[in-house]
């Protein structure tokens, strides 16, 4: 009985003594920290992917409590809700940011760009860039290894089995640029999502001249510039035997799909068009006017 | 015997296929096409226009910097265009298309068998004629060889070590230039001597060609100054640095070249390009290489014109065997897997090597062991197990900091890796990717430096 008493005495005593201690302690070494940071943070998605520029969730929270201003700073993975929140916690207006995704653009599918070779070493897209070729005969296009699948920390990018080629998980991307870094082609690149996620692409960035990209890809873009020509907007510009549709510019009409010789240009979420060809252009056209409308509104 | 101290590897040379076949002239192709990228270094500036005349012998590019080398035409005929063509690996590469007609030479050249053993010209001039037959290392790397003959100031060279070696299994080619042009080779070591202007050299041949180290021995007996010395049988022991270690027993330091020890290193058939034009004015425009393989019906050394596609080399040696399962261009420790045989010979292809199907497959790779057994190969004393995962992760700093850039590639890491890990491709890609990063600072720091100015 006595040796619990004893002991309890002890203990009580000692655990006193350390807490006064350590309480003064503590306000001596005191850290200043802005309590907006911690409150930033929590609203910040927490993933540490660095699309942002910064090197973690963390490291971004600071620089905006920092700023004076929301403009430049960015989470891609949040987008514009996320910065309103921010926005909301520090008393700032939050830069509206067009929300982007991921594009492949390479449409080189198993059939349409034959086999020239077969590669044996590491599996790896950036050491097979550097060897050579690739195991097709397009210089330019994606090789297939899956350096852009291995960078994806969402888990958005998969390799399609019967193309060989990457697809976007668009739930799931958050434009954070890691598959971009990733590609030694160049492939990937952040375009805006667009109205209802609609949006037209160049699936091609082979730089030869038409009849040598053709011939190692059917689905090539040959720069013959007849998207060029039927785009009433300015938004197709062919360089280096390439066409670019800027998304800026681009209304969404479509004509430039239609005349694509190769089907190389894509549209991206649109409804399914009926197979009749002439009534092709029948659909797009009342989605045309309705389009422009909405992105005005959000420009 | 000598050999390097660190690291090495014994694969099986392979050398009988070729071995001892005599040196047999390619015929001229009907078209050639001459890549103006055949050297390292900044291209060759192509200097012919289309439509125009041209004789075997005449310079068609000129050197495109101070590392750089001139093009001289294979060839003589009509200049049918300048374009692109495609290289062995899939790539775009400028070249000049000649459509040949007939075999007309440039006056001076002489093309006599004579061995003309006296040289009058002084070093200057020796190293202006080598410079102006667009000369390069032939051994592989294909550095011009005028920029070594020119020590940066404050360096002096002391030996010139002529490589003989040919660790590289299965070629041929150096071995059997010894046999048949020893005489030529001997007078062109002298003449690099007096350019040099020291007093050694060392003739460095590995012991599994006694012929070649006899034959040498013979002619450089009355030679002052010029020494054979026969090396024990280790791969990579033709890589620059293994050499110098190999026939002098110095080291050289890390990131900098053999000047630094007083060594120029020298391969066989450059020495024998360069008794060529110093001698008989003749410009480097073709080269011997080695079409060799198992299964290859007329393997042996073939006397090449550059431009001639690769193709009718081929068939010169009987065809492609039907069991091929990759055709290496160079060696099979070096050399890469080629994607396309069309591409014309040049400077820097020294072989073809069939592999047969079941030979040459990669062994799916395991998980590393950490036996440790690659860091005791490399040559260089590199750790190639930690720099491959390295550079899997992407630690480029890291990379740096473990000396990636003193990288050879020579493979013995690969070669010798019991889990069969891709160490080489890694390294290798890593050490591009080091070497990029190294550039783009250098260029950042010189572009500040005259900011400031």
């Amino acid at each position: 009985m006595e040796l619990i008493v004893i002991s309890l005495i002890v203990l009580g005593v000692t655990g006193l003594v350390s807490s006064v201690l350590l309480y003064f302690i503590a306000q001596k070494f005191k850290v200043e920290e802005d309590p907006r940071i911690d409150a930033v943070q929590e609203v910040l998605p927490g993933a540490n992917c660095g699309g942002c520029g910064f090197a973690g969730c963390r490291s971004l929270a600071e620089a905006c409590c920092k700023a004076t201003s929301l403009d430049g700073l960015l989470c891609p993975v949040g987008g514009a809700p996320t910065m309103a929140k921010v926005g909301e916690i520090l008393g700032m207006a939050a830069s509206a940011a067009e929300p982007k995704v991921a594009v492949v653009r390479c449409n080189g599918t198993c059939e349409a760009r034959p086999r020239t070779s077969e590669y044996d070493g590491a599996k790896s897209c950036r050491i097979m860039h550097n060897l050579y070729v690739g195991e097709t005969a397009c210089p330019f296009g994606c090789l297939g290894c899956g350096d852009c699948v291995a960078a994806c920390q969402f888990g958005a990018l998969s390799m399609d089995p019967k193309t060989g080629l990457p697809v976007v998980d668009e739930e799931k991307c958050t434009s954070c640029g890691k598959c971009v870094a990733a590609c030694p082609r160049g492939i990937i690149e952040l375009r805006n999502k667009g109205p209802k996620g609609r949006r037209m692409v160049v699936e091609c960035v082979n730089k030869d001249k038409g009849a040598v990209a053709r011939k190692a890809c059917m689905n090539a873009c040959i720069g013959c510039g007849k998207c060029q020509k039927e785009c009433q907007f300015d938004a197709i510009t062919v360089e280096n035997n390439v066409a670019y549709i800027d998304y800026t510019k681009c209304r969404l009409c479509r004509k430039c799909e239609a005349a694509c010789p190769t089907g190389a240009i894509h549209a991206i979420n649109f409804p399914v068009r009926k197979p009749a060809a002439p009534a092709a252009e029948q659909p797009a056209a009342p989605a045309a006017p309705a389009e422009p409308k909405k992105e005005e509104v959000q420009q | 015997m000598r050999t390097f101290k660190i690291g090495g590897v014994h694969p099986h040379d392979n050398k009988i296929y070729s071995a001892h076949q005599s040196i047999t002239e390619c015929p001229l192709p009907q078209k050639a096409i001459i890549p103006l990228v055949q050297h390292i270094g900044a291209p060759a500036q192509a200097i012919v226009e289309k439509g125009q005349k041209v004789k075997v012998g005449e310079l068609i590019a000129k050197a495109g910097g101070f590392v750089s080398a001139n093009v001289h035409s294979p060839v003589s005929g009509t200049v049918n265009k300048i374009d692109t063509t495609i290289d062995a690996w899939g790539m775009k590469m400028p070249a000049v298309f000649i459509d040949v007609e007939g075999d007309e030479w440039m006056e001076g050249i002489d093309r006599s068998a004579d061995v003309i053993h006296e040289c009058t010209l002084e070093p200057k001039e020796i190293v202006d004629k080598i410079a102006a037959a667009g000369i390069v290392g032939l051994g592989g790397a294909c550095f011009p060889t005028q920029v070594k003959l020119l020590p940066p100031p404050g360096k002096t060279a002391e030996v010139l070590i002529v490589n003989g070696v040919e660790c590289e299994p299965y070629l041929t080619c150096d071995h059997q230039l010894i046999l048949e042009h020893g005489e030529e080779i001997v007078v062109g070591i002298q003449i690099l001597m007096k350019a040099l202007g020291i007093n050694r050299a060392i003739i460095g041949i590995e012991n599994n060609k006694p012929d070649a180290i006899a034959r040498m021995k013979e002619l450089t007996a009355k030679v002052l100054g010029v020494e054979v010395m026969p090396l024990r049988l280790k791969y990579p022991q033709g890589g620059e640095k293994q050499l110098i270690d190999a026939c002098i027993g110095r080291q050289v330091p890390s990131g900098a070249l053999p000047i630094e020890v007083g060594a120029v290193v020298d391969n066989v058939a450059t020495i024998y390009a360069v008794y060529e034009a110093v001698q008989k004015n003749m410009p480097l425009i073709s080269r011997v290489m080695t079409v060799t393989g198992k299964h290859v019906a007329k393997p042996g050394n073939y006397k090449v014109r550059f431009g001639t596609p690769l193709t009718e080399v081929v068939a010169m040696a009987g065809g492609v065997p039907e069991d091929t399962g990759k055709i290496i261009g160079g060696g099979p420790m070096m050399g890469r897997a080629m994607n396309n045989i069309d591409m014309p010979a040049n400077k820097r292809v020294s072989g073809l090597l069939f592999l047969p199907e079941d030979e040459c497959r990669r062994v799916e790779p395991e998980n590393c062991i950490r036996c440790g057994k690659c860091v005791a190969a490399c040559p260089m004393g590199l750790e190639p197990y930690l720099l491959s995962r390295q550079a899997e992760l992407k630690m480029w700093d890291e990379m740096e900091q473990h000396n990636v850039m003193d990288c050879i590639e020579c493979g013995c890491c690969l070669f010798t890796c019991p889990s069969h890990r891709p160490l080489l491709d890694y390294v290798r890609m890593g050490k591009a990717t080091v070497g990029g990063i190294i550039r783009n600072r250098q260029a950042a720091a010189k572009a500040a430096a005259e900011a400031k100015k």
